[in-house]
């Protein structure tokens, strides 16, 4: 069996979905690709399936902010890994703020269900058809998604620190 | 009187009526070895579901990375796994250096190899012994605690510190290995194998252990697979996943030892796997102390290196760029890095997404024990709740680690 090189991944991504896998990036030996919520689970299923590619262990996902792109302020990036291959692939998706769903990723990987209950409890991105989405590091009684820009690690009600002193 | 009545009345009928009990293991109980809960629904002795309830020493580690320069996330790093913080460390200054660019010395990738080793043995020997206990047998815990002290004296003179050790940089190490350092680690090489093999007789054959472990909470290797897990846990099914192997960081490539892995990926196969595992660490330790390169102990990176101590009072220039350093006037490029290390659990990785400025814009740690501790309740239905202690303490679930 040929080895799996990053050329021949990024070939397959393309052949499989075409223009549904974009901003093809390879930050530091990792090939990372940017796709729609529409096709992320088909894309991780297929990837799951494919008889060469075999990219059957999710390492980790996790939810990332940048409240300054409009439209597209919530994202949320997987890290799967092809064993047979030794070979990692990050995929990432962007949605915006008001319409934080994503579907679940587990029907495909179990691990995925604590993973995205702690994306929802940090970035409330809801993911639909998750069996049990409920806080899991907060106290359910939090009304804040704790890791979103705009909560501050410090009490901005606190007058007697004032951003400048501190080099901030 | 009701009680009585009551009972009459479920033997009478024909369809035989249970209740079952809610019991509350946790969150503090001596044997859940940490903050978390498990609501266990009990029928009789049998467990028939279970429900973890974690984040009892959440400290919201990756929000208080976003203000932190990267040399004082290193402290964070300590307190996720705390038995073996040395590996935190080093894995988090790994994922700096390939983020910054910076080429560490072959002589301090193989301190750091020792150093890492001897923390997995830590770990290994904290775990196992811990096992021990949950079945009955203290002794082997205070024996082995006894080298756990060794292991942590070798650290104190490297470092002077011993729990959460500061020994490292972003560069390379703090100081470099003293000739009594290098002493203690070779005594240690030479009279820790007495030891181990007095805890292997003790417990690999004992049938008192063997038969509370033995085919306790089984997973296979596929079940593993697809819940995560990573390190002796996903060994012990069987897969010889190591990432000191399919991605060797630190000069792990030098070196030579074996994967051990179990086949049906139980308790007992959890146990062996690490035991052996301490057996390979021991191998690694005696190749790196023996084939220690000479050279610098650190990259020549004044831009991020701190500089020693010693240079800080007398030196106005390494004063200047140990202030630097420290407050992170120093700007990292923009990029996204993901690097992993063997820790102690499994694969630990750092996912760190820099915009530019003198702090992680993002930090995700992938903690091996978040990711395979959700495979508990599958694993204990069915069992009785003296296995369920019994296979909780194996999978070396670590509550700082957990809940990060």
């Amino acid at each position: 069996m040929a080895d799996l090189t990053n050329e021949l991944l990024v070939q397959s991504l393309q052949e499989k979905f075409g223009d549904q896998v974009f901003d093809i990036q390879e930050p530091y030996g990792l090939v990372t690709v940017t796709t729609t919520r529409e096709h992320i689970i088909p894309m991780l299923q297929a990837l799951y399936d494919d008889e060469f590619l075999k990219f059957q262990f999710l390492t980790t996902m996790c939810g990332i902010h940048y409240p300054d792109n409009k439209g597209k302020e919530l994202g949320v990036v997987y890290l799967v890994h092809s064993f047979t291959h030794n070979v990692r692939l990050r995929i990432k998706i962007f949605f915006s703020e008001d319409d934080a769903v994503v579907p679940t990723a587990t029907n495909l990987y179990q691990t995925a269900n604590w993973m995205e209950r702690e994306t929802w409890d940090f970035y409330g991105i809801r993911f639909e058809g998750h069996p049990n989405l409920n806080r899991i590091l907060n106290v359910d009684e939090m009304e804040a998604f704790p890791m979103r820009k705009e909560f501050p690690l410090e009490d901005q009600t606190r007058e007697d620190k004032i951003n400048t002193f501190f080099g901030r | 009187m009701d009680l009585v009545k009551q009972t009459t009345e479920i033997n009478t009928t024909d369809t035989y009526v249970q209740e079952l009990t809610t019991l509350n293991l946790g969150p503090t109980h001596p044997a859940t070895h940490g903050i978390f809960q498990n609501i266990l629904q009990m029928n009789g002795e049998r467990i028939v579901s279970g429900v973890p309830t974690i984040g009892y020493i959440h400290r919201a580690f990756e929000k208080i990375a976003e203000r932190r320069p990267f040399y004082q996330i290193t402290p964070l790093t300590d307190r996720m796994n705390y038995c073996s913080s040395p590996i935190n460390n080093m894995g988090w200054w790994m994922t700096v250096e390939k983020l910054l660019g910076v080429t560490v010395p072959k002589r301090a990738e193989y301190i750091r190899v020792i150093v890492m080793e001897l923390a997995r043995i830590a770990d290994h020997l904290v775990c196992n012994s811990i096992l021990g206990v949950d079945t009955g047998a203290f002794s082997g815990f205070l024996y082995v605690f006894q080298e756990r002290e060794k292991i942590y004296e070798i650290y104190e003179e490297i470092c002077g510190a011993r729990l959460t050790t500061n020994m490292g940089r972003i560069g390379g190490m703090e100081r470099d290995l003293s000739p009594l350092a290098i002493e203690k680690i070779k005594k240690f090489l030479k009279e820790f194998p007495a030891v181990m093999t007095e805890f292997e007789t003790m417990f690999n054959r004992n049938r008192i252990f063997v038969d509370r472990v033995e085919g306790v909470g089984p997973i296979t290797a596929e079940r593993a697979l697809n819940y995560g897990f990573t390190g002796p846990n996903l060994r012990a099914a069987g897969v010889d996943y190591d990432v000191r192997v399919m991605n060797p960081y630190s000069s792990y490539q030098d070196f030579e030892f074996d994967i051990p892995v179990g086949t049906k990926g139980d308790t007992y196969d959890r146990f062996m796997v690490r035991n052996e595992e301490i057996w390979q660490s021991l191998r690694i330790i005696q190749q790196a102390i023996d084939n220690l390169p000479e050279g610098p102990y650190h990259a020549d990176a004044p831009e991020f290196f701190l500089p020693p101590k010693q240079e800080v009072y007398r030196n106005m220039e390494a004063l200047i760029y140990h202030f630097k350093i420290v407050m992170g006037e120093i700007d990292a490029p923009v990029g996204e890095v993901y690097h992993s290390v063997e820790g102690g659990n499994g694969e630990l990785g750092f996912y760190l997404v820099s915009d530019g400025g003198r702090t992680p814009y993002r930090l995700h740690f992938r903690r091996p024990c978040f990711i395979y501790y959700q495979a508990y309740p599958e694993m204990v239905v069915g069992t009785q709740l003296s296995d369920a202690i019994v296979i909780l303490s194996s999978m070396n679930v670590i509550a700082g680690e957990l809940d990060a």
